[in-house]
């Protein structure tokens, strides 16, 4: 009798799949409000003066890409129109083709930015928060070469930049570990230099902390929704904005689901009390 | 040739896309392939990767190019092999060495960061004024951050019984718990949820070129 009442877990998942499927393909256009913490990304890619120097770590790989890549995308475009020169790390091995995939898919916008002057990738390096530490006292030390093998001192953009005192600030795109948690243990917290980054939903709970009083980080892009924000403060709207009409939608019918179940419940137990008191 | 291997690139994807997803409807062979070809392909991809980005560059190249001032790297290299003798039983006492050096190494720098970024900056953030500067908004949220932190670490504290006005506080404790749970599986329904767009966003553009870029 309570199996024929529970709904067979492939329907929600049809549900679910025809509920992302439609709106990706019949655009709704729900509305993208921006939130506070993604304005401070945003302010702190504003603030920054122009010819200034930042790094950004790719510390996720193709697995989280839905989610990290609109961001990196957005960001970097950003700091393209800004005219910050940015030096790119990884500390996953994969997050090395991810950058090069962004500045791959940004390069016809920018066909002026060019390579070792206005950006440089440094490929990856094992270690994780050594490796950080490392580059606070010096980077061409750990980052001798670039990622095709040529010696770092041979580029125009890394003549003055030698550790976390040459740049402006520092962002990671993190999955996981090593990833945001490292870079604010020993950016932020150690040689004091403004940190921010960008990080999977799952992690978000656990990194939201360190936006705080403290400072520890300067605004976080937590998941789909941050970086279709950014994507909408930056004024090039792409992936992420597109997504979140499906992602709205698919979060209405798991709430439904919800509901109904808590519903069936509580039904259930007053029946059950009703019988015990008959 | 390139325009051949890109779209049958796409056209693997789509598959192994799809054996993948055939599990929610129940377990097959197809999913099971799939499944078998990621692990050995994952085994193979990491197994090239950590002898060509992280063995030749960190080790082999700096040794044999300029050994008088790379000679320090032999010692690691030593314990990296001592490592590798715990894959032969009668020699595997041998790898306890390096993995407590590297046991001790990791939780002294660990214990470091982790108090001064997790423990004091983090109580210091919660020492504030709540009714210092911001709209009424903002004073709520700081009010919240206050309260939830004590009554959290209330509830965490078991040598004195749960009752009275500390139970009372406990238990405002917990209900604080329960939202931050609430949220955390939020954010974690909101990430899954992510990933099954950007497939479809691959199936429905990249193969299927319904959608544009």
């Amino acid at each position: 009798m309570a199996k024929r009442k529970q709904i067979d877990r492939r329907w929600i998942f049809l549900l679910i799949f025809l509920g992302v499927a439609l709106p990706l393909i019949i655009k709704v256009g729900l509305p993208v409000e921006i939130t506070k913490n993604v304005q401070m990304v945003y302010e702190l890619v504003e603030n920054t003066p122009k010819g200034s120097t930042v790094l950004i770590s790719f510390d996720y790989d193709p697995a989280s890409m839905p989610e990290l890549h609109p961001m990196g995308l957005s960001l970097l475009r950003h700091c393209f129109q800004r005219d910050i020169k940015v030096v790119f790390t990884a500390m996953w091995p994969m997050g090395v083709q991810m950058a090069e995939d962004i500045v791959t898919t940004l390069k016809p916008d920018f066909p002026k930015k060019k390579y070792g002057v206005d950006y440089i990738n440094l490929g990856f390096k094992a270690g994780g928060m050594v490796t950080i530490q490392s580059i606070g006292k010096d980077l061409k030390k750990i980052f001798p070469e670039d990622m095709y093998g040529s010696p770092i001192t041979e580029f125009p953009i890394m003549q003055d930049v030698n550790n976390y005192n040459n740049i402006a600030f520092v962002f990671s795109l993190s999955a996981g570990a090593p990833g945001i948690k490292e870079w604010v243990q020993i950016v932020s917290d150690k040689y004091n230099r403004p940190t921010s980054g960008g990080c999977t939903g799952v992690s978000a709970p656990a990194i939201l902390p360190y936006v705080n009083e403290q400072k520890q980080l300067t605004g976080l892009l937590a998941g789909l929704k941050a970086a279709a924000e950014y994507e909408n403060l930056v004024g090039k709207i792409g992936s992420a904005t597109s997504g979140m009409d499906a992602q709205s939608i698919a979060h209405l019918i798991i709430i439904s689901f919800i509901t109904i179940g808590n519903i069936n419940y509580w039904r259930k137990k007053n029946k059950q009390k009703k019988d015990r008191k008959k | 040739m390139i325009q051949f291997f890109e779209a049958f690139g796409i056209w693997l994807g789509a598959f192994f896309t799809f054996a993948i997803f055939s599990f929610l409807y129940k377990d097959n062979p197809v999913y099971k392939i799939a499944e078998q070809v990621f692990v050995g392909l994952s085994a193979g991809y990491w197994f090239v990767y950590t002898i060509f980005s992280i063995i030749i560059p960190n080790l082999y190249n700096p040794i044999t190019q300029n050994f008088s001032e790379n000679w320090i790297k032999i010692i690691p290299a030593i314990l990296g092999v001592m490592m590798l003798m715990r894959l032969i039983p009668k020699t595997s006492w041998i790898s306890r060495f390096p993995i407590s050096l590297v046991i001790g190494t990791t939780s002294g720098v660990l214990f470091l960061r982790y108090l001064k970024s997790d423990v004091i900056n983090q109580m210091t953030a919660t020492m504030i004024n709540p009714f210092i500067g911001g709209s009424w908004v903002e004073i709520i949220g700081k009010l919240m951050l206050v309260i939830g932190t004590l009554t959290g670490v209330v509830y965490f504290y078991f040598s004195k019984k749960h009752e009275g006005a500390f139970g009372s506080t406990a238990r405002i404790g917990i209900y604080f718990l329960m939202i931050s749970f609430g949220a955390a599986f939020g954010y974690t329904a909101m990430a899954r949820i992510s990933l099954l767009i950007g497939r479809l966003q691959f199936l429905l553009g990249d193969w299927l070129k319904i959608i544009g870029p």
